[in-house]
């Protein structure tokens, strides 16, 4: 198993989070979406770092990575459920208060 | 008819699971076997959160994403990560985001096949083309891992570059700052009342 492999499988977590992302109308598949990208980007870190030399940089921002997902994830949450409260929805496109 | 085409989606991901860990098995042995075994793990769970009509049962199918990443940082010798992996990811923001699933209503009606199929042959061909490119002009150090040296896998070593002052302490206390302000703040938004969001309307300010 070379870094292709590992690359590979990090590009298809990363198209199918967009694709949660975009083809999904509910707001908590966003977040899906983005932890899947995370997870994605945290694949491409570690594998570099293992291919490259095996030094700590890799896996220290890998850690780095996770712990900005957990704040992330209780933001996002915070701001999903003030969204469902203010307009009874979960869609996205249904947060549209500025618009006229 | 869509009782049927679970299944279909169902069958289509053991045969997904088995061709992956065969191809890994027949690459590279024991390793390629654990590493199709991942691979088909990540990429499975993510197809099938990404497939599911409830939201519940796509949370769930994160687990398997987020435990087949896991699996694969262990496989790259970053045994620390893995278990960081597993411990805030599936201990932590799983059952957040399942507090999100029992906290919105469900809403049965909301996947759309052709929006799917749509959204995968366009992001696809868009990674395809990436890829191929990356493949033919990158420069790969194409040693399989079976030659690399073993890895450096003491979680001494972390703990070590956390603290050192020339390495990532002040990455690690303003790690630390963040989770403690986003937390706080996640905290604060999360308990505001309705009457917050409605200006006042007393008319003792603005004319």
């Amino acid at each position: 198993m070379g870094l292709g492999a590992y690359i590979a499988v990090s590009a298809a977590l990363f198209a199918l989070g967009i694709i949660t992302i975009a083809a999904r109308r509910n707001i908590l598949y966003v977040l899906f979406g983005i932890e899947m990208i995370l997870n994605a980007a945290n694949i491409n870190f570690v594998a570099f770092n293992r291919f490259n030399g095996d030094g700590m940089d890799g896996r220290m921002f890998a850690i780095f990575v996770i712990i900005l997902a957990a704040a992330e994830a209780a933001v996002a949450l915070a701001i999903v459920l003030n969204v469902y409260h203010l307009f009874s929805s979960t869609k996205p496109s249904d947060v549209d208060l500025l618009r006229e | 008819m869509a009782d049927k085409l679970q299944k279909a989606f169902y069958g289509m991901m053991a045969l997904f699971l088995l061709a992956m860990m065969g191809w890994g098995a027949s690459s590279a042995g024991a390793q390629g076997l654990a590493f199709g075994f991942a691979a088909a793990l990540t990429i499975g769970g993510s197809l099938m959160c990404l497939w599911e009509r409830s939201v519940v049962r796509s949370a769930f199918a994160l687990m398997a994403t987020f435990g087949g990443c896991a699996f694969l940082y262990i496989l790259l010798g970053a045994d620390f990560v893995g278990m960081a992996q597993i411990l805030i990811y599936v201990g932590g923001i799983l059952a957040l985001l399942l507090f999100g699933v029992m906290l919105s209503p469900p809403d049965m009606n909301e996947r759309k096949l052709s929006r799917i199929g749509f959204g995968v042959a366009t992001i696809g061909l868009g990674v395809a083309w990436v890829g191929g490119k990356v493949a033919t002009t990158a420069a790969w150090a194409a040693l399989p891992i079976e030659e690399l040296p073993p890895p450096r896998t003491r979680a001494e070593d972390i703990g070590i570059a956390f603290i050192a002052p020339d390495q990532y302490v002040v990455a690690f206390e303003l790690a630390a700052v963040l989770l403690t302000v986003a937390l706080v703040a996640a905290v604060y938004i999360a308990r505001r009342k309705m009457s917050d969001f409605i200006p006042e309307t007393d008319g003792t300010e603005g004319a």
